[in-house]
């Protein structure tokens, strides 16, 4: 069969000695990171992008892929320790995972996030292998007008799917297109809000954008706050489970690989998402609901094996339609984009080796973090010991140099801190940033279709309706916009009536 | 300002209106052209329009519905956290890497309410030691070490 083919060339990629030792440092850099409270996964694959234009481009990308769950599994190492969870999408592990620290039994949580983690991960390397020809075959078939309203659809989705208010992240997504057309034209090669500054003429940069958001603003905001953290003390325990937790844990861990495969293939899914979602499901499901938040090991190995999933099935959309779903994905067309590789489904045929290559990279990512960290779990509790105010400027330094050493120069770096300050401001008048980073990225893309498909319409915009895949995605968006409009509007009437009573 | 019943979204509406104006005003230099041949400005003018449509939507249902106050800016971390960095950015490739790490280590060092000055020099020293050696030895970063090393 043909999967067995592509696999195989995969690992001929993946396994290569270069390529292992950046899966290796970059599950090793990502879990480093991920275990410091305080700065995600976002954060820092946008302070470790740079790092990674030197290489080719099968090993960034396989580097970056190691960061991403390297940081899911580092923040999970903190949400059972410390209560305190690295990434959102470990926050619900905390729940139950912290409990059973508090209870002596660290090590059986950590051992059952490792291995529902790498079972996951190995269920979703084989999805994403099998469901990535036939989707990349459709998205083929797509014409400028499919991917306006695909594009449209994926947005609106990430926005739905996202919490908050849903008109500031509409808002948000819009501003990000907006200023991801900053720069030079390619159509007319007008320069576009450049403002006479030859450095903006290329654009704003997505390092900075996401450095300055996600990074700074999140340094910022962790400086305001006076909480002194505390480290659990009491002993990890075994790094075993019982026969018992096994037997308790494994049905668990598939519910959770479900769930979060398919979750991870939705826009604004993920790795966050489906772990929310595998929780909610253990919770709902069990015998014994109460148990939940006092220790039930269910609730740390479904949403472990579900953030998981969902981390690795979220490249799908990027790697066969070129969509990016959340912002991880964002900042991954980034670094796509820095190696002159369109993402797409074009990807695939054009370059087997660095998609089956990348594919394969993460179920080696994923062994290598369980072979390597459950052994090394004493090293980065002690890193937990670091006080965040030696931390913070450490991380500063880091982002600064990275950001700096992009171009070579100092406007990079101020424009990184402008993009910190608004993102401050972002966090104070609750925007989530994440949608501004998708629509970045997407701007010059759906400019550019969005052109194409007027063009060969001759200027007849009905050309989104009358074709019928298009019209079936924007109709499919109009509906998730009116699922969440609905409820939402009774609510805020509801309360508001509530206060008029008053 | 008891109008406003929602500051949090007010002044995100505010935001968005003017990024929404400053897109459609600066965008009316380039030209629009034609649905079929769009210009430069087409895009760029749709985008606009939307983002002060919802801007002003945003800011209109702020004066209906309740929030949170305004939660307080603190001046002074953002000021010397990001101070440092620019300063980082424009002294770099004339004072060299040693120093300015050590500069920023300690610059932003000063941002934190626990903020111990021998403590963050020598870490300020530390991290310098290991990002020229990371970053110029390891990476072949073209930057210098030291003021005169240019």
């Amino acid at each position: 069969m043909d999967l067995f083919n592509h696999l195989a060339l995969g690992f001929g990629v993946a396994l290569t000695p270069v390529n292992l030792l950046y899966a290796l440092i970059g599950a090793l850099v990502g879990t480093l990171i991920g275990v410091l409270p305080g700065i995600g996964p976002v954060a820092t694959i946008a302070m470790l992008l740079p790092t990674t234009y030197a290489l080719q481009p099968v090993s960034a990308l396989i580097m970056l892929a190691g960061i991403y769950y390297g940081a899911q599994y580092g923040g999970s190492t903190t949400s059972i320790l410390l209560n305190m969870p690295g990434e959102t999408s470990s926050a619900v592990t905390c729940l139950d995972g912290y409990q059973m620290a508090r209870q002596g039994q660290a090590g059986a949580a950590l051992a059952i996030a490792a291995l529902g983690s790498f079972f996951a991960g190995c269920v979703a390397t084989v999805f994403v292998a099998t469901v990535a020809i036939p989707l990349s075959e459709l998205a083929l078939k797509f014409g400028p007008a499919e991917y306006c309203s695909l594009m449209i659809l994926g947005l609106i989705g990430a926005v739905v799917l996202a919490h908050g208010s849903l008109l500031k992240a509409i808002a948000m997504v819009v501003l990000g297109l907006l200023l991801g057309l900053v720069g030079t034209d390619v159509n007319s090669g007008a320069a576009r809000f450049a403002f006479g500054v030859p450095e903006l003429i290329d654009g704003l940069g997505i390092v900075s954008v996401a450095m300055g958001l996600f990074g700074f603003a999140e340094i910022l905001t962790n400086l305001e706050s006076t909480e002194v953290r505390e480290l659990i003390t009491a002993k990890i325990g075994g790094l075993w489970l019982t026969k018992q937790q096994f037997k308790e844990a494994w049905p668990a861990v598939l519910r959770g690989t479900g769930i979060g495969s398919i979750l991870g293939l939705l826009p604004g899914g993920g790795a966050m998402l489906a772990s929310f979602g595998s929780y909610a499901l253990e919770k709902k499901i069990a015998k014994d609901p109460s148990r939940f938040g006092k220790g039930a090991i269910q609730g740390v190995a479904g949403p472990e094996s579900a953030n998981n999933a969902g981390a690795q099935t979220s490249f799908i959309p990027l790697l066969t339609l070129g969509i990016p779903e959340n912002a991880v994905m964002a900042l991954m067309v980034g670094a796509m984009t820095i190696h002159n590789i369109q993402p797409g489904p074009q990807v695939m045929t054009s370059n087997p080796g660095l998609f089956w290559g990348l594919v394969v990279s993460m179920w080696v990512g994923n062994l290598m973090l369980v072979v390597l960290n459950l052994p090394l779990i004493g090293i980065w509790i002690k890193l937990l010991k670091v006080p965040y105010r030696v931390l913070y400027p450490a991380i500063l330094l880091f982002c600064a140099i990275g950001v700096y050493s992009i171009n070579n120069t100092s406007f990079d770096v101020s424009q990184t801190a402008v993009f910190g300050a608004l993102g401050l401001l972002f966090v104070k008048l609750e925007c989530e940033p994440a949608p501004l980073l998708l629509g970045f990225v997407l701007g010059p893309m759906m400019e550019e279709n969005l052109r194409r498909a007027m063009l060969l319409s001759r200027g007849d915009p009905t050309v989104f309706f009358t074709r019928p895949i298009s019209l079936g995605m924007l109709i499919a968006a109009a509906a998730l916009l009116l699922l969440i409009v609905a409820p939402n509007f009774r609510k805020k009437r509801e309360e508001a009536f509530a206060e008029g009573e008053t | 300002m008891a109008f406003i019943r929602h500051p949090k979204d007010f002044f995100a509406g505010l935001l968005f209106v003017a990024f929404g104006l400053a897109a459609v005003i600066i965008g009316s230099n380039y030209s629009l052209g034609t649905a079929a041949r769009m210009g430069p400005g087409y895009f760029p003018r749709i985008l606009g329009i939307l983002l002060l449509v919802l801007g002003v939507a945003l800011s209109l249902r702020a004066l209906k519905i309740k929030g949170e106050p305004l939660p307080r800016w603190y001046w002074r971390p953002t000021l010397i956290v990001l101070g440092s960095v620019v300063a980082f950015g424009l002294l770099v490739n004339y004072i060299g890497l040693a120093i300015a790490t050590v500069g920023l280590v300690f610059g932003s060092s000063a941002a934190s309410h626990e903020f111990r000055p021998k403590e963050a020099l020598i870490s300020g020293i530390l991290l310098a030691v290991l990002a020229v050696g990371v970053f110029i030895f390891g990476l072949n970063l073209q930057l210098p070490i030291w003021p005169w090393s240019n």
